[in-house]
């Protein structure tokens, strides 16, 4: 693998480990605890990145920050990669008029729409909260990996192995089961930590206009957005969490560059 | 070209089922609200009379299939897109007045990709693995990874309170305009740049290169003059797509600005509970979207016409 999607896989690493010592290191009384006496306090020993305009430790919210990016990310590509092979698979599988409505219709009526607007427009009229979100940014995740899967099945229901096989006298399930899902593992990964990237990215945007995650939990675009009154007297406030959010969406997407080259030794760049 | 105005024809049928299809979704928004719509917007206190008003307003008390055709009749075909519930206003007018606020937006952000991108593409291609092409490939990776709403406030802090250079927010002069257009175009610059660079490699090494410096042209007239033009062809291509991307990302750069584009409203919409405005808003942005991609297809076909019918 190359230097850049080592630095990849360290990250994404860092920021795992981050998310699983949260809870260890601060309590969710020290994430919530506001005290107006110390806000916009500079880093001291007791808060290590100083804290917010409503004096609530900055570095345990960024900590928890992660957990919501991850969970939301993970979430969202385990549902999103799953919904979206099993539409591909049956597209690409069956073709004929189920392959028209599938690729022709759904494919193109969710394209029709910038992502990030769609995601918008249902939390909108769903209401903002994680359940939602995490729906909102499914609805749109699954198109890719849709698209993905039924390449990948045209490409391998035509090989001389796979029609061996139907006629030694295997059914559809054992073909889908045992060669074109085996041979769509690589690109489903390569696409997964894409997906990861875009998830992240898209929880913190909704997240900074106010459609993402209510209440008290803590989200590095929340974060941003409610600190913007004092974004120029406390800058750390929007540069903690969009140095977070930068530095998870290059990991995973150095990751995926990475593993597309090293699962894919023909792909030379 | 004969037959291209075939091929236009065939182009704009194809989007009647895709415009049906947006205009589909965008009625059955306001069912996925949980509970029930008019009682949220009159409030719970709110007579029960002014909420039958409402839903008599919001076309509630029809059933689901009559609700769809008057959206249709009354909304989509009289091109008011619904009426404040308030005001009565044709919710168009309101889009209208804020939609080319977006429009120059967009615009401006897309000549700042084409004024960055193509000269640090191209210097990136001729030069490859100078100082030009691995700060390109270091902005590139920044430019998908860095959010516009954390770039956006270090270009404020830096150019308005800082520097004073440029205002922090709001609509008005020229100057207004520089910071949410760089905001709002740097990732898609970083991706263009890539793009301008792999194509000026790949049309560098065709056959015709060879023969116009055989011919004994000087590299920059090869360059400039047949180099350049072929592979600008995939980006004009990249930037139409990506014009509809722009769209969307200026609904957080116009939140982040203040801009009073057709983001910003659909944003307001939202905390007003006003669903037929936001309705409104995400159908002009989308049915925008899909018009523009329809024409970048046209174009690029135009362009190239070795591209063939599928």
């Amino acid at each position: 693998m190359s230097r850049l999607s080592i630095a990849g896989l360290v990250i994404v690493a860092v920021l795992a480990l981050v998310a699983l010592l949260g809870p260890v290191v601060y309590s969710w009384e020290d994430v919530t605890r506001q005290d107006l006496e110390i806000r916009l306090a500079r880093p001291t020993s007791a808060q290590l990145l100083g804290t917010d305009q409503l004096g609530r430790d900055v570095l345990a919210r960024t900590f928890y920050g992660a957990r919501v990016s991850l969970q939301v990310g993970l979430l969202v590509v385990v549902i999103s990669a799953s919904i979206g092979t099993t539409i591909g698979l049956v597209s690409g599988y069956y073709g004929g008029w189920i392959d028209q409505v599938i690729s022709g219709v759904l494919f193109n009526v969710f394209l029709a729409f910038p992502g990030v607007l769609l995601a918008i427009a249902i939390v909108a009229f769903l209401g903002a909260s994680l359940t939602n979100l995490i729906s909102a940014l499914c609805v749109i995740g699954w198109v890719s990996y849709a698209r993905l899967i039924r390449g990948q099945v045209l490409k391998v229901r035509e090989l001389d192995f796979v029609t061996a096989s139907r006629a030694l006298g295997a059914g559809d399930s054992r073909i889908i089961w045992r060669h074109i899902l085996p041979n769509s593992v690589q690109p489903l990964i390569v696409q997964a930590s894409l997906g990861m990237a875009g998830a992240v990215l898209a929880e913190a945007t909704l997240s900074f206009l106010g459609l993402g995650v209510p209440g008290a939990m803590p989200s590095w675009g929340k974060m941003i957005n409610e600190s913007r009154e004092v974004w120029f007297s406390a800058p750390h406030l929007f540069l903690v969490p969009g140095a977070m959010i930068m530095l998870t969406v290059l990991g995973f997407n150095l990751l995926g560059d990475g593993l597309r080259d090293w699962l894919d030794p023909k792909l030379k760049r | 070209m004969p037959r291209f105005h075939l091929i236009v024809a065939r182009r704009l049928l194809l989007l009647l089922p895709v415009i049906f299809l947006v205009v589909t979704f965008v009625f059955l928004l306001v069912h996925l609200v949980p509970g029930d719509p008019a009682r949220l917007i009159v409030g719970e206190n709110a007579s029960q009379e002014t909420y039958l008003e409402m839903r008599q307003r919001m076309r509630l008390d029809l059933p689901l299939h009559q609700q769809y055709l008057a959206f249709w009749r009354e909304d989509i075909l009289t091109g008011e897109l619904g009426r404040d519930y308030i005001t009565n206003e044709p919710n168009i007018r309101r889009v209208m007045r804020r939609y080319p606020s977006t429009i120059v937006l967009a615009l401006s952000a897309l000549a700042i990709v084409v004024i960055v991108a193509v000269p640090l593409g191209v210097t990136a291609a001729t030069h490859r693995g100078g100082i030009v092409d691995a700060i390109s490939s270091v902005v590139a990776l920044l430019g998908v990874s860095l959010p516009s709403f954390a770039l956006a406030p270090l270009l404020i802090l830096f150019f308005s309170v800082k520097l004073r250079v440029l205002p922090v927010s709001g609509p008005g002069s020229m100057r207004h305009l520089i910071l949410p257009a760089v905001t709002l175009g740097f990732a898609l610059a970083a991706v263009v740049t890539r793009i301008v660079r792999s194509s000026v490699i790949e049309e560098l090494g065709e056959d015709y290169v060879r023969t116009a410096r055989a011919k004994g042209l000087s590299e920059a007239r090869v360059l400039y003059r047949h180099v350049l033009k072929n592979s600008l062809i995939p980006v004009v291509t990249i930037l139409g797509l990506q014009f509809g991307v722009l769209l969307a990302g200026a609904i957080v750069t116009e939140y982040i600005f203040s801009w009073p584009g057709i983001g910003s409203l659909l944003l307001e919409s939202i905390n007003q509970r006003n669903y037929s405005l936001t309705q409104s808003c995400i159908l002009i942005i989308s049915i925008t979207y899909v018009l523009v991609n329809t024409a970048t297809d046209l174009l690029y076909r135009w362009l190239d016409p070795r591209i063939k019918v599928e």
